[in-house]
């Protein structure tokens, strides 16, 4: 499996800070059929970035564009982190450990057998590492196809 | 008091002769020095030999401020640079500024007397202390007060802009008895004052000097009020000399336009044709006295009228309105002269960004407020908050850098500044007039 595989398409959409933005967004996706499975903003006090995982990120980012939206598409790695205390602070240890810098991470709404799932951007520069950092600690990645079916 | 009253209650008749015969002077003397001139007054056919009247002037060719960017710096100079001793600058439509030169004449004989006779029209004399607060610099706000009121024999206090609180001390402690400053700042001074508990009675202000804004009847009532003194305006450019072609009286009916140093026309701003006295339009002013920098016939895109006839304070001088409006699309801002074409070209220049803005203006307390609106292009979008933010930085630090003064900047979304067709609507003015 190639660090493409396991890279998930995430959908970002600049968003002012103005009322009515975000469920327009929420609206065009749903009128495409198009299901949001995680998603977190990061906002400042003009603007904001709407991060999304849907199932079906390049019709999303197509559909986006079309309705106006600043759109744009970012890999990023969706891990299973075994849901109990201190689970997520170990793998984050791990990434510590190699000097990889998470830029920003935010979970999944479901977990899986259990498991927590959690969305981490990672310095594509760092991509490498962070992927043998992960394989070694036996931390499961989980590949994009699933991760959009989820 | 009258500073000058030899020039200022002249006889018109008087008056217009001395006009006529310095227009031709220097009408003579951009013949043979400045060939930008020369060539236009050649194209027209007239020398100075066909200056008879003042209704001569309107043979003469318009200067505007495109023409001040072609001959950008010394183009318009009569006099070699090396014998200026001073330069002031202001915002051209463009990256360049617009720059005037001084000799040492021009200066003490021109623009410190023409100071003068305005710190006069506020009542002044030589026992007053006079607190500066414009901008010492390129801007010709500061250096031109104070050499006006080191002429008129006032103890000049040169404040210059910023920290409020130590300017009140000082007029305060130092007895100040005029102010020199913007308008907008004298309301910010006066808020400061209250804010700190300052009676007005404890400053010795009696009157003050505030120009280089539009401002308005209900602003002076507020300064009077609120600063216990007599609020007087003042009027000038960079492109003429600066502060001080025109100072009001204490009839407060309009602005004494110096005419014996520049001569006022109110012209119809698209036909180019001289307007009947008391008619409203662009104003247009021919240096006749100055020697580094006479420009003939300066179009100011500001627009007001003229009134001629006898002050109630003797002087004799046209009177001019206050400034009504704009012929162009020049904002002042805190004071700043501010093209919106200068922001297109810093814009411009920044290659994530296309040139989808706009520009909203609000005032916050008494500080005028820019705010650029950008639109997000695909090149410029990221996922990463810390991205989209350098981005918003670098465009503030290149606008201000470039403007002078502080800018803020928003990125919106794509499409949401609204296209027209034709002129785009680039300027939301939200301030109310101070």
């Amino acid at each position: 499996m190639t660090a493409s595989d396991l890279l998930s398409k995430q959908v970002s959409v600049f968003l002012e800070n103005k009322s009515g933005r975000l469920a327009e967004v929420c609206q065009a996706l749903g009128r495409s059929e198009i299901n949001i499975r995680a998603l977190c903003i990061a906002d400042t006090s003009d603007f904001g970035i709407l991060r999304l995982i849907v199932d079906r990120p390049d019709e999303a980012v197509e559909v986006l564009q079309s309705a106006g939206f600043s759109v744009g598409s970012t890999g990023v790695l969706a891990l299973r982190i075994p849901d109990r205390p201190g689970g997520l602070g170990e793998v984050l240890d791990r990434l510590q450990e190699v000097d990889v810098n998470v830029e920003y991470m935010y979970a999944f709404f479901i977990t899986i057998a259990g498991d927590a799932v959690v969305l981490f951007k990672i310095d594509d520069a760092a991509l490498d590492a962070t992927l043998n950092v992960l394989d070694g600690a036996g931390i499961q990645v989980i590949p994009s196809d699933e991760v959009y079916r989820l | 008091m009258i500073w000058d009253p030899y020039y200022e209650c002249m006889d018109p008749e008087q008056r217009a002769e001395l006009q006529v015969r310095r227009l031709r002077e220097t009408v003579a003397r951009l013949n043979v020095s400045v060939p930008w001139y020369r060539d236009r007054f050649a194209d027209r056919g007239i020398g100075p030999e066909d200056i008879k009247s003042l209704d001569d002037l309107r043979h003469l060719p318009f200067t505007t401020k495109d023409d001040l960017r072609d001959t950008y710096p010394f183009g318009l100079f009569a006099v070699p640079p090396e014998e200026c001793v001073r330069i002031h600058a202001s915002s051209g439509t463009t990256g360049k500024p617009i720059i005037g030169g001084y000799t040492r004449e021009d200066i003490n004989s021109v623009w410190a007397e023409t100071i003068a006779r305005t710190i006069a029209c506020g009542g002044g004399t030589s026992h007053d202390v006079l607190h500066n607060a414009y901008g010492y610099g390129l801007f010709t706000g500061g250096l031109g007060l104070h050499y006006g009121g080191e002429l008129m024999g006032c103890l000049v206090i040169p404040a210059s802009g910023g920290n409020t609180e130590r300017q009140l001390m000082l007029m305060e402690d130092l007895g100040s008895t005029i102010l020199c400053c913007t308008p907008s700042y004298a309301l910010t001074i006066a808020d400061t004052a209250a804010d700190l508990g300052i009676d007005p009675d404890r400053l010795k202000l009696k009157s003050g000097i505030f120009g280089a804004e539009v401002w308005s009847e209900g602003a002076r009532e507020s300064i009077e009020e609120r600063l216990g003194l007599s609020a007087h305006d003042i009027y000038g450019l960079t492109e003429v000399i600066g502060p001080g072609v025109a100072g009001e009286c204490e009839a407060k009916a309009g602005l004494h336009v110096f005419d014996d140093h520049f001569i006022p026309e109110i012209i119809d701003p698209d036909s180019g044709e001289p307007l009947p006295p008391g008619e409203a339009g662009e104003l247009v002013f021919t240096c006749i006295t100055k020697r580094a920098f006479p420009l003939i016939r300066f179009r100011t895109r500001d627009i007001s009228r003229l009134q001629y006839g006898k002050c109630e304070c003797g002087r004799t001088h046209p009177r001019m309105e206050r400034i009504t409006g704009r012929t162009d699309d020049m904002l002042i801002i805190r004071g700043v002269n501010v093209f919106p074409s200068q922001i297109e070209e810093v814009l411009l220049q920044i290659e994530e960004v296309e040139p989808h803005y706009q520009l909203v203006l609000t005032r916050e307390g008494r500080l005028d407020n820019l705010e650029v609106q950008v639109e997000v292009s695909p090149a410029m979008f990221s996922d990463e908050v810390r991205k989209l933010e350098a981005i918003e930085e670098k465009i503030r630090e290149r606008l201000s850098s470039s403007l002078g003064i502080r800018v803020g900047v928003k990125l919106v979304e794509p499409k949401s500044i609204e296209r027209s067709i034709g002129k785009a609507k680039r300027v939301i003015d939200m301030r109310e007039e101070a």
